[in-house]
């Protein structure tokens, strides 16, 4: 299945895509009006040091621990997709816990929130990477089980 | 087709039937429980109490769960004896179940040691099951003084979820510090300050002499006046069923990386089972949930018939109180180095270029890079571990690492 890549070589450390995940996950029509004065929580976040940056976002594993882990069985895989019922979740942070990736943080009610590749949210396919303007996270299929 | 029995309904016995599903769709699942209530989250009774959750969305899994998975549960059921020379599970009305293999995920119990008087306490619990916050929860006003016995994270969770709902908790324990088990002095001095902080006072170092209807005597000499005692000392493991017929046991039911235990056909899960601990090198009972479904899913992947192993499974814990973050893996072997912040304690255990263990306190952020560290056993010298312990992330590996995580599909 697809997933998001990173081309860390061409990461402009820009923060772009974070911008683009909030906005994408508000259901808010224009971008001003989801971000503008507000600190955003989004679901992907650029690391790096002075050498190098790059996106990290949920890499919806073949075997995700995550999955496994979760104390409330909010967190599961369906599609080819994790995806977390943010109804059932009690903001224990088991899921940043085990997570070797660090992918994962809550959201602003201290409740997890995480990527779900915008598959359904009106933009239906990664915000990140459709705004990212060097390619350096890019949504293909690279291989590997769903 | 392969007849398999699962003793427990907890988050084992899930793991048991997703396990053995991937293996066949064919083959027979009986689950029996003791409790007559379907998979639920029990870690999630103290956000019950908080009112942060419902008992339909404390639903580990879905209400059809065990219908699609074609599982026969018999609830209010219990076993009593394996009798392995017939292959029956020996249930305590009499019955029988016949079996190939067998999953003892049968948990744990709370401990209470002989305390004098306590029967003279009216209103006493547990904090283990959903019906025991279900009564606690029947008797707790507003005015309620509440006695919390064990200073562990069962205690001090009860404690947080009933906080809104009472006038006053006193929490006692034997130990000299808060979440013993987890945390060392200092660390649980900032934990024990923080619930101070919340209204909940500290009876430490100090245990129940003698109750006296609404009126405990500690052996300090110190008297606390109670309306309602919660005791949350500690938890055994439920190695009865394996120990009467001759199986290993040791805190735990012993159990290989297969889950399989001394006896044929026979396998443990869960908090009832004493696995590998990587970070240790060794077996100990891991009573995590975590753990309970990883366990329990390797067991059922192996009795229907597939291969696998559970090699790196590790003490690990996520908990928070009135907003304090707490995480905490591994081992806590080696030399201690540590990284201090407004409000930030992270303790890290290093012995032979491995991270064995560490302590985090108010900064939580992408810990999961450091529980991998443990779990995977990642040679330091192969990261910039100097700049991992200020910063969780993925800058401190290679960038042929990263290729790998962030660039295939993993």
């Amino acid at each position: 299945m697809k997933r998001v890549y990173v081309n860390e070589e061409w990461c402009l450390g820009c923060h772009l895509c974070e911008y683009n995940c909030a906005w994408a996950n508000s259901g808010v029509r224009f971008m001003t009006d989801a971000l503008k004065g507000r600190k955003i929580f989004p679901r992907i976040h650029v690391e790096g040091d002075s050498k190098i940056t790059f996106a990290v976002s949920c890499r919806h594993c073949e075997d995700p621990l995550c999955v496994k882990s979760c104390i409330a069985g909010a967190i599961r895989k369906e599609d080819g997709v994790v995806r977390i019922n943010r109804d059932k979740c009690v903001g224990c942070l088991t899921c940043v816990l085990v997570c070797p990736y660090g992918a994962l943080a809550p959201a602003e009610d201290g409740i997890m929130q995480k990527c779900e590749l915008c598959l359904s949210n009106s933009f239906g396919e990664p915000a990140c990477v459709k705004g990212c303007p060097n390619h350096a996270i890019v949504y293909e299929e690279r291989g590997g089980a769903e | 087709m392969k007849r398999h029995v699962i003793i427990g309904n907890g988050t084992a016995a899930v793991g048991c039937i997703e396990g053995i599903r991937s293996v066949s769709a064919e083959d027979t699942i009986t689950v029996i429980s003791k409790e007559p209530h379907a998979v639920y989250s029990r870690p999630l009774i103290s956000y019950y109490l908080e009112g942060k959750t419902d008992t339909e969305r404390m639903r580990y899994r879905d209400a059809d769960f065990y219908e699609k998975n074609a599982v026969d549960v018999r609830y209010g059921a219990s076993a009593e004896h394996i009798d392995t020379e017939h292959g029956e599970i020996v249930l305590t009305d009499g019955s029988r179940i016949p079996y190939d293999d067998v999953c003892v995920a049968a948990g744990s119990s709370p401990f209470v040691p002989p305390m004098e008087g306590l029967e003279t306490v009216e209103k006493r619990f547990g904090f283990m099951t959903l019906d025991d916050a279900l009564s606690l929860e029947k008797v707790l006003t507003k005015e309620s003084r509440v006695l919390i016995v064990g200073a562990g994270l069962i205690g001090l969770k009860c404690a947080e979820g009933i906080h809104g709902r009472v006038g006053s908790i006193t929490v006692c324990d034997l130990a000299d510090r808060v979440l013993s088990s987890i945390l060392d002095s200092e660390c649980a001095a900032i934990v024990q300050k923080h619930l101070e902080a919340n209204g909940i006072s500290f009876l430490l170092s100090d245990s129940v002499a003698k109750f006296d209807g609404n009126t405990a005597t500690m052996k300090s000499g110190a008297s606390v006046a109670f309306d309602v005692l919660v005791l949350a000392v500690g938890v055994r493991a439920n190695i009865g069923l394996l120990k009467e017929i001759g199986g290993t046991v040791n805190r735990g039911i012993v159990v290989d990386t297969a889950m399989a235990t001394s006896v044929p056909g026979v396998y443990a899960a869960g908090d009832c089972a004493e696995g590998y601990d990587a970070s240790l090198g060794a077996n100990r009972v891991l009573a995590i949930l975590p753990n309970a479904y990883l366990q329990g899913r390797t067991a059922g992947v192996n009795m229907a018939g597939g291969e696998t192993a559970f090699t790196n499974g590790i003490p690990m814990n996520s908990i928070g109180f009135f907003g304090l973050h707490i995480m905490s893996a591994g081992t806590y072997d080696g030399e201690m180095s540590e990284e201090r912040g407004d409000g930030i304690l992270k303790r890290f255990f290093v012995k032979d270029d491995r991270l064995t263990g560490y302590i985090l306190i108010g900064e939580t952020g992408r810990a999961g890079i450091y529980t991998a560290l443990v779990r995977e056993r990642t040679p330091l010298s192969e990261i910039d571990f100097e700049a991992a312990k200020k910063i969780a992330g993925s800058a401190v590996f290679s960038a042929e690492v990263r290729r790998k995580k962030f660039g295939g599909a993993v």
